[in-house]
């Protein structure tokens, strides 16, 4: 009696699960996969910080749906890149494309990182060209004093 | 030395003075120069549909709006301001809205709009590349979007920008 209550109660407790509303066009898990893909390199318009398949902004999951639905209809990764592309600007792609408007985006990490090479390399070289500093009679006493090593001279 | 440091420190200053009065918010739209995207829409609270096709040989503005959007509310006196003056058609594009409330905000706010379409699911927003509203969209006599606004058109940015273009456009 008690086990048929425990089934009856899992199977009820099953019914909760069945009964949860199906993602929309999320059922084809290939299909999904590509998604995550090609979204996880596009950018959410409306949450900037945010890749297309991390936002949950309505904008995100229209755009969503429609790469779903250009998936099914065949369009390949590039394809799909383009229809976001052609209506968003190359502002969407987290690679944009080498182009005139984004070259100092990829050129400016390389150029800073020569000129602090560049700055390290004056400065070290000025530093060994530096005579080296005269001590006075008196700080050279202080330093002995300081060190010890007049006072082991003579002890020895 | 030192003054190679103090002129880093300046070319620093300049460059993130200069960021900070670029919005981040506002993406170039790559649509601007290019034929406006095709559609078929129904009119809101009518059967009629409606295309841009139809508006060939004017020059005339589709402004992106719907009743749930707080920054529309903001920008709907300056377009019912500009509707009085007929100066040019306004289309409204209600985006992703529900057409019972659009109807009561533009009876609760005035219609500025010679009619608006209703695009329900925002397929068409997203043709247009809408990702904020309200956007504006400034389309010239061959069906070309010249101009795009995003956020709300302020009295300056009509006057200083919108009406002169109009008025280029239109020779």
């Amino acid at each position: 009696m008690k086990n048929i209550a425990v089934a009856l109660a899992m199977l009820l407790a099953t019914f909760g699960a069945l009964a949860r509303e199906a993602t929309p066009l999320a059922d084809d898990p290939q299909v999904e996969a590509r998604l995550i893909a090609i979204a996880e390199e596009l950018r959410c318009l409306v949450c900037q910080n945010e890749s297309l398949i991390a936002s949950r902004a309505g904008l995100a999951m229209d755009l969503k749906n429609q790469a779903r639905e250009l998936i099914k209809a065949g369009k390949s990764d590039a394809e799909i890149r383009d229809y976001m592309v052609q209506r968003y600007g190359d502002f969407v792609l987290y690679r944009p494309p080498l182009k005139s408007s984004t070259l100092l985006l990829w050129i400016g990490p390389f150029a800073l990182l020569i000129v602090g090479f560049a700055a390290v390399w004056i400065f070290v070289r000025r530093r060994r060209t530096l005579p080296a500093a005269a001590l006075s009679s008196q700080d050279e006493a202080r330093a002995d004093a300081l060190l010890g090593t007049r006072a082991d001279d003579s002890g020895r | 030395m030192r003054i190679a440091i103090v002129g880093v420190f300046l070319a620093l200053l300049v460059l993130l003075a200069v960021g900070l009065t670029l919005n981040p918010r506002e993406v170039p739209s790559p649509l601007v120069g290019k034929p406006a995207p095709a559609f078929q829409l129904p009119r809101l609270g009518s059967a009629e549909r409606f295309s841009p096709a139809d508006m060939r040989g004017k020059v005339w503005l589709l402004n992106v709006w719907a009743s749930w959007c707080v920054t529309c509310r903001d920008e709907h006196p300056v377009l019912v301001d500009f509707a009085r003056t007929k100066r040019a058609p306004l289309v409204g594009l209600n985006y992703k809205d529900q057409s019972d409330d659009a109807l009561k905000w533009l009876s609760r706010f005035g219609d500025p709009y010679q009619f608006s379409v209703v695009d329900a699911d925002g397929r068409i927003g997203i043709d247009y590349g809408v990702y904020g509203v309200p956007e504006t969209y400034l389309i010239d006599r061959a069906g070309v979007i010249r101009f795009k606004q995003i956020g709300p058109v302020t009295p300056e940015l009509l006057k200083g920008k919108i009406l002169p273009m109009i008025a280029e456009l239109e020779r």
